[in-house]
């Protein structure tokens, strides 16, 4: 549904208006089912579950009655395709094509509940019908994400019927740019792009710059990888982003805004595009915004493939065309930003967060929280976790309860090792650290830092020296190259702890490592220079043990690095079924395989050749009896 | 890639890219914006199309170079008629993305950045896809796949003929 039934709106009232007819139209509807569109759920195929239900609605005449609503991200991934039944609220997932006609033909048509496509709370091991029983969101608090479940992104009306825009007619009706200001900066808010910095106070500063002129942007670069929180806000309610910039154009004194979009995300960029289209059609953007006197609009630009264009200077450089890279900001970008003008930039889960704040007031928002860190924070929870996907908590919730009371603890019996929080600019907090508050200071004394909001979760197979190489391998391939500190210090840092992964390492490698982190975060230019050494002095820090293993005893103790491993099949436990025989790429592996018929039958264990074994590991994924061992 | 191979490759229509550039250019977009939307036409940026972009925005073809191999999402080499790009993302690393590229490396031949030389298949890695919780990702020609691993990576190459 992607079409505005309204003219132009030229007044407060005439939003009013559209809006109530809007929610009365919608009392009238019996039935909604909701399907997830997200990330997760097309990774498991919920495109042919949404045509199933298009087909079937169709062809039982019921495309009237039954309203079907595709929206963003649910956030429960792990358990997607997921389908919501409104108005009892009933929670499938899992589903697949095949089971729409049964849930018409049941569940749509006779109340009747699918008790296989219901959720098991793994505590009680009880089925739960709604999702508001499901343990994954009972911990969260989702008053940014939540939104995604009840709007169809290419709909303005869904986000219009849950109370859209009404901010922006509040900020332009009733208050003055100063006072918006102000009760931005009272509710605490601080910016959700890493650095943490008060949103009100940057605010304040772009307004008062001298230049015209002035131009607010959002970051959806998103480079971070392992979080895709700023995807699912702009994918699935792209309106809630518009909605703060505009009311923040208005504050400072703009009226031209600028979106960088991620290029990895080609939908956010759609749904964007739409989303302003229909803005400008209802005199949302545009000029003389709801006859206010006030002209706004935003441009997307996309980005291409920089994770360096994600700092400020480098994203301004970006869309004015050029090469990413950063500038020193003696001057900051408030003063002289995108075109040499004055510029705010914030990142897009903090824009989504405005117009909740002028909506329930700055006291609401400063409820939530820790003294320092107010209102909510989307994380994507992700890594060796039982329940991956998108949760929104209250700043202050500890990690424990994020990793085992929403996300279900570790797969297949394994242990918590640690969770990286902040991507490469962040770092690895250890099992002892867990009742650690979400809290920004409280996460930098640790050496890691918010971030983001990507938390990725490691258990006992993850080697940490890995870990920090990976990071280390990241950011030397996206250093720009422009300052040497940066350039160069991450490249001697990558050798180095390439060399302790070999098994080449010796004890001075690991304090050259430390030193050199020193000094790569005083002296490089930019952001991602000097807060690259963090995953590598955080594992330090915490692992130090795991790093000795390697320079002393030239051992992987999670046996991951392949110089340090082998791997060998243990003949009491091999039911010789030949599975890992069929998954070796090199024939590596002889025997695995019955022989004889009958009483006679016997099997013949699996055995490795080391000499053609290259280590991929396929061979100890595809065994179902743990006979394949790592040493 | 050098010029004598470029030509080797078939002509190219370049009226194309002139059409992208006036638009642009009319509307003030950016170099970048340009060569995002003429590389979605070609599937690449060749050597001629950087040219015409060039001349038509009326910067030195230099400055369109450098654009083109700062930004990884340009590609300088024609892909594949299956482009198929790996998660090498932290989520998808910890889940072992690195065994699902270097399965794919093995099975087509290539190495991630190369594309084979029957232009079927063209393997690139990536720094996430925004899709971590079914992690690791495969996307080939935009078509996501969930929870890779060496048996699945058959499965899938299987279904690409
Ligand atoms: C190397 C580097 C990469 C960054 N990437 C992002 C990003 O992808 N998204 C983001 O919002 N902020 C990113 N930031 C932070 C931004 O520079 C900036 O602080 C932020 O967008 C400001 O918005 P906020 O105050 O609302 O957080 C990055 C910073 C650095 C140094
Ligand atoms: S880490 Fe692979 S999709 Fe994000």
């Amino acid at each position: 549904m992607s079409t505005v039934a309204s003219e132009k709106l030229t007044g407060f009232a005439d939003l009013d208006a559209l809006r109530s007819s809007i929610q009365a139209q919608r009392e009238k509807i019996e039935t909604t089912v909701v399907l997830c569109g997200g990330p997760g759920c097309q990774a498991y195929g919920c495109k042919a579950v949404i045509e199933a239900f298009r087909e079937a609605l169709d062809d039982e005449g019921l495309e009237e009655s039954v309203q079907l609503r595709v929206t963003g991200c649910h956030g429960f991934c792990e358990r997607g395709p997921l389908v919501v039944i409104r108005p009892a609220g009933t929670f499938y997932q899992g589903v697949t094509a095949e089971d729409v006609p049964e849930i018409i033909q049941k569940t749509l048509k006779n109340n009747q509940l699918l008790d296989r496509l219901l959720y098991v709370n793994a505590q009680t091991s009880q089925k739960v019908q709604t999702e508001k029983e499901v343990d994954f969101y009972a911990y969260q608090q989702r008053i940014i994400s939540g939104a995604n479940e009840e709007i169809d992104p290419e709909c303005i009306e869904d986000y219009l019927a849950v109370g859209g825009y009404s901010a922006l007619a509040k900020a332009l009706s009733q208050m003055k740019p100063d006072q918006i200001i102000e009760q931005i900066t009272e509710s605490g808010l601080r910016g959700r792009g890493g650095g943490g910095f008060l949103t009100g106070r940057k605010w304040q500063s772009c307004r008062n710059a001298q230049g015209q002129p002035k131009y607010v942007l959002c970051n959806g670069d998103e480079g971070d990888p392992g979080a895709f929180m700023d995807r699912t806000i702009m994918e699935g309610n792209p309106h809630s982003v518009l909605e703060g910039m505009c009311i923040g154009a208005y504050a400072i004194g703009s009226n031209q805004g600028y979106i960088y979009v991620r290029d990895e995300y080609p939908l956010a960029v759609e749904n964007l595009g739409i989303a302003i289209q229909q803005a400008r059609e209802l005199g949302l953007l545009g000029e003389n915004i709801l006859g206010s006197g006030f002209d706004f609009d935003i441009r997307i630009n996309r980005g291409a493939g920089a994770f360096v264009c994600g700092e400020s200077t480098a994203l301004m450089a970006s869309i004015e065309g050029k090469i990413g890279d950063p500038r020193a900001k003696y001057i900051h970008t408030t003063d002289v930003g995108l075109f040499g003008k004055p510029s705010n930039l914030n990142n897009v889960e903090t824009w989504a967060n405005v117009p909740q704040i002028i909506n329930r007031g700055p006291d609401w928002f400063s409820s939530l929280g820790t003294e320092h860190s107010k209102g909510t924070k989307v994380f994507s929870l992700v890594g060796k976790i039982n329940n991956t996907g998108l949760v929104e908590v209250p700043m202050g919730i500890i990690l424990r309860d994020i990793i085992f009371k929403i996300g279900g603890g570790i797969p297949n019996g394994k242990k918590f090792k640690a969770v990286q929080i902040g991507g490469p600019s962040g770092g690895c907090i250890p099992e002892t650290l867990l009742d650690t508050p979400v809290d920004y200071e409280q996460l930098t004394d640790l050496g890691a830092m918010m971030g983001s909001g990507g938390l990725i979760v490691m258990d006992q197979d993850t080697c940490m020296v890995d870990i920090a190489r990976y990071f280390m391998n990241f950011l030397c391939e996206e250093s720009c190259g422009k300052c040497t500190p940066c350039r160069e210090g991450t490249k001697i840092m990558l050798d180095i702890l390439t060399r302790i992964c070999q098994g080449q390492g010796t004890p001075e490698d690991m304090e050259q490592l430390e030193t050199l982190g020193e000094d790569v975060q005083t002296a490089s230019l930019c952001g991602l220079g000097t807060s690259a050494p963090n995953p590598v002095l955080s594992t330090l820090r915490y692992f130090r043990d795991e790093y000795e293993a390697h320079v002393k005893d030239k051992r992987c103790p999670a046996g991951v690095c392949r110089e340090l491993i082998s791997f060998s099949v243990t003949p009491e436990a091999c039911t010789s079924c030949s599975l890992c025989v069929k998954a070796c790429p090199v024939e590596a592996i002889s025997g695995g395989t019955r022989k004889g018929k009958g009483k006679e039958r016997t099997k013949v264990p699996a055995v490795i050749d080391q000499d053609k074994c290259i280590k991929c590991r396929a061979c100890y994924e595809a065994c179902k009896f743990n006979a394949v061992a790592v040493s | 890639m050098s010029s004598e191979q470029l030509s080797s490759v078939e002509e190219i229509d370049l009226a194309a890219a002139r059409r992208i550039a006036a638009e642009h250019r009319a509307k003030g977009s950016s170099l970048v914006t340009v060569l995002q939307d003429v590389q979605t036409e070609y599937g690449y940026l060749s050597r001629e199309v950087l040219e015409v972009v060039a001349e038509q925005m009326q910067v030195p073809l230099s400055q369109a170079y450098g654009l083109a191999t700062f930004y990884t999402s340009f590609s300088l080499q024609p892909r594949g008629r299956y482009h198929i790009s790996v998660c090498m993302g932290t989520a998808c690393h910890v889940r072992g993305a690195a065994n699902v590229l270097g399965k794919l490396e093995r099975d087509l031949g290539i190495k991630a950045g190369q594309t084979t030389a029957d232009l079927k298949h063209s393997l690139e890695s990536v720094n996430c896809l925004g899709a971590c919780a079914a992690g690791p990702i495969v996307v080939i020609n935009g078509v996501q796949h969930g929870k890779v691993d060496s048996r699945k990576v058959n499965e899938i190459l299987r279904e690409l003929d």
